[in-house]
């Protein structure tokens, strides 16, 4: 940690901790909400981080999974089902978006535009076709949801002073992706830095001619790395509809793909801090939602403000004004081997 | 480079890849159990068998005409803007500011007054994401997508608690001064004794977009800032070797490719809506991606691939209309069209490449 990230998570911890002394009520329930919010960003964030640069396509991956995940759980009455829906749908996007930048070495860019299209439109269209409700599927009950999970003492410990609030009151009592989500960053951590499979998997990202070199195939490395992704986006999809919310919701989404990217840039394409930036930006999310006007005294902030402000903070550090982000070098480009 | 003759790279690959976006359409139409042959007719009909329709298509294509240029100018720079829909929204309050706030008597004096306000507007939005480019290397798409959604949150803000009128619930402007309205392509037509396309919003902005399409011919192959917006957007080595500044070129060509697309509001905003509404460029920012790509980055192939999307739009409404096939229909073909002419545009080419090389060397040899 350096000087700029430990700043950062002082003013973080900061604003807890005083918004609890303020209002405690409400400082559990926004920061209860902020660890929700920040499930599907933290699952897209850490997709985008082993598919390569800029997957802009995350957003879309993100919504067909959102939509299959949904309709899959209503049609068969289980959460369990319409996840692995979700990650299939989610899959058969990255399983595109790899034929035309790995095999046809096509723009990655515009791969990722067009399938950003292709879920939007085809979520609606097969939804309106299937369920005839506008692009909505209709809502889930019971075993279709993924529910609460009540851990170990929680119920005990409830009345125990900061421990009780925070143990009780956060930690528990979340639907078991939440969960999976904040799993998965000590694995991808593991993964990347840890096996031989990461270590390959950094060095296509930075040069793919050493991989090749050392006779390991670049194009299968590329698209197990895109197929992670997907899975990744899948969950992140799946834990929208059928856990966040009651079904899907046309373009339900919103945006939350680019969040999820801004965030990568954010923690400079690392796990532990990708964990980091999505809290900070689910807070912020989670704040906006809880004060449209938030009154400071001084001045009064916009719901609006809080709303761009990932973006914001995204373009000031790729700025690079506050250390700069520097992403793998060679992600971006196609692989084309020497013959 | 010359494996291919010019009609083939010009013409063939983006007809095959059109023919295949529309191929998979049709099998998506046919997935969800209707008749693409009657979905065909139904936007043929809606959208060019009246000068109803054409009166919306040609206002729609006005929209890409303006979104695809910009996309374009920035791509023969070696940029991709993809901040269009953020440009074309502030282009929007450019183009509210002015007509409320300045005394105009006369559209013809508001027309020019708006236009320079949508530009600039747009221009400016390019231009943290341009500088920041050019000077500290952060990639341009990222940048301009989040200045696409700060653009959504500005305009929010600015349109509920600023130029709201007093007593006003909806979040939009009030209606601008009726001396400013344009004349509709109706009124022009009626003028010289043709009755065309009643109440549609197609606007003497269409002309004004014809116009911006050969000035931007004009400005890329026919000028020495063309040639260096070519040439960095060729090499940057090369360009720098040759004397022309990265930094430079980079920021101007942003600054076209904003004010490209901020002019888009004078159609929606200024000749359309004629007041600011929340959400007024409806995704023509994105559209103009998929036009500058089927139209191979020339302002005649953007004018073509501009009228077929105007097409797609108004028939993809009427399809809405009158058979059970929801308008997002219209986002799958513009994401086929993106996909095929786009990302997959070497799944064309290689094949065809491959096929013009063999005839090349069998007439050859039969000259020998």
């Amino acid at each position: 940690m350096n000087i700029r990230e430990s700043l950062i998570a002082i003013i973080v911890l900061s604003i807890c901790v005083i918004w609890a002394l303020a209002d405690g009520a409400a400082a559990q329930q926004g920061i209860g909400s902020a660890l929700r919010l920040m499930t599907p960003l933290l699952l897209a964030c850490l997709a985008g981080l082993y598919s390569g640069v800029f997957d802009i396509g995350l957003e879309g991956k993100m919504l067909m999974a959102a939509f299959t995940a949904a309709s899959v759980a209503y049609l068969t009455g289980s959460a369990w089902l319409g996840l692995a829906a979700g990650i299939a749908g989610s899959l058969s996007l990255s399983l595109i978006h790899g034929l035309a930048s790995i095999t046809f070495m096509g723009n990655q860019l515009i791969s990722g535009v067009a399938i950003n299209f292709l879920a939007s439109g085809l979520t609606v269209l097969i939804g309106q076709n299937a369920f005839g409700l506008g692009g909505r599927t209709p809502s889930l009950t019971g075993a279709g949801r993924f529910q609460p999970i009540t851990l170990p003492f929680a119920d005990a410990l409830r009345d125990v002073p900061v421990l009780g609030p925070i143990y009780s009151g956060l930690i528990s009592g979340q639907t078991i992706l939440v969960y999976v989500a904040f799993a998965m960053v000590p694995i991808t951590w593991w993964v990347l830095f840890r096996t031989r499979f990461g270590l390959r998997l950094r060095a296509v990202g930075e040069n793919p001619a050493s991989v090749d070199t050392a006779g390991v195939s670049v194009t299968r490395l590329r698209y197990t790395a895109v197929a992670i992704c997907g899975i990744l986006c899948g969950i992140a999809g799946a834990y929208l509809a059928t856990g966040l919310s009651a079904g899907f919701v046309k373009e339900m989404t919103a945006g939350r793909g680019f969040i999820a990217l801004a965030a990568l840039i954010f923690a400079k394409w690392r796990p532990w801090q990708a964990l980091f930036a999505t809290f900070l930006f689910g807070l912020l999310e989670a704040i906006a939602n809880l004060y449209p006007n938030l009154d400071l005294g001084i001045v009064v902030v916009p719901s609006m403000f809080m709303n761009a402000l990932p973006y914001i903070l995204t373009v000031v550090i790729l700025a690079g004004f506050v250390g700069r982000a520097i992403p793998p070098r060679a992600g971006g480009e196609p692989y084309v081997k020497e013959r | 480079m010359d494996k291919m003759p010019k009609w083939a790279d010009v013409i063939l690959t983006p007809l095959i890849s059109l023919i295949l976006a529309m191929g998979f359409s049709a099998l998506v139409i046919l997935a969800i159990g209707e008749s693409p042959w009657e979905a065909l007719k139904t936007m043929v009909q809606g959208a060019l068998g009246s000068s109803y329709g054409w009166g919306f298509t040609l206002y729609y294509a006005t929209n890409f005409i303006f979104t695809g240029l910009a996309v374009m100018v920035a791509y023969h720079a070696s940029l991709f803007n993809i901040g269009g829909e953020g440009q074309a929204a502030m282009g929007g309050l450019g183009v509210a500011l002015v007509l409320l706030y300045l005394p105009l008597p006369h559209w013809g004096l508001a027309l020019p007054a708006a236009m320079i306000g949508a530009a600039v507007f747009g221009a400016a939005w390019a231009f943290i994401p341009a500088i920041l480019q050019a000077k500290r290397g952060s990639h341009i798409v990222i940048t301009t997508i989040m200045f696409n959604f700060i653009a959504a949150a500005t305009l929010n803000y600015v349109l509920v608690n600023l130029l709201r009128p007093v007593g006003s619930m909806d979040p939009a402007t009030a209606r601008f001064p009726a001396s400013t309205n344009l004349p509709s392509l109706t009124d022009m037509a009626a003028a010289i004794g043709i009755t065309w396309g009643r109440n549609t919003p197609a606007n003497i902005t269409f002309l004004v977009a014809v116009l911006a399409c050969f000035l931007i011919w004009v400005l890329i192959w026919r000028t020495r800032l063309g040639y260096q917006i070519r040439a960095l957007g060729r090499s940057e080595p090369g360009a720098v070797y040759a004397g022309i500044s990265p930094v430079r070129i980079t920021v101007i060509a942003m600054l076209i490719s904003g004010g490209l697309a901020g002019l888009m509001a004078i159609n929606n905003v200024m000749g359309e809506a004629e007041r600011l509404v929340l959400n007024a460029v409806e995704g023509a920012g994105f559209i103009g991606i998929a036009v500058a790509l089927m139209g191979r980055n020339h302002p005649l192939g953007i004018l073509l691939a501009a009228l077929l999307f105007g097409f797609l739009y108004q028939g993809g409404g009427e399809l809405a209309l009158w058979t059970s096939i929801p308008r997002e229909l219209i986002v799958v073909i513009q994401a086929l069209v993106i996909l095929f002419t786009g990302a997959l545009d070497n799944m064309v080419r290689m094949p065809l490449e491959r096929l013009f090389l063999t005839m090349k060397r069998t007439s050859r040899g039969a000259v020998k």
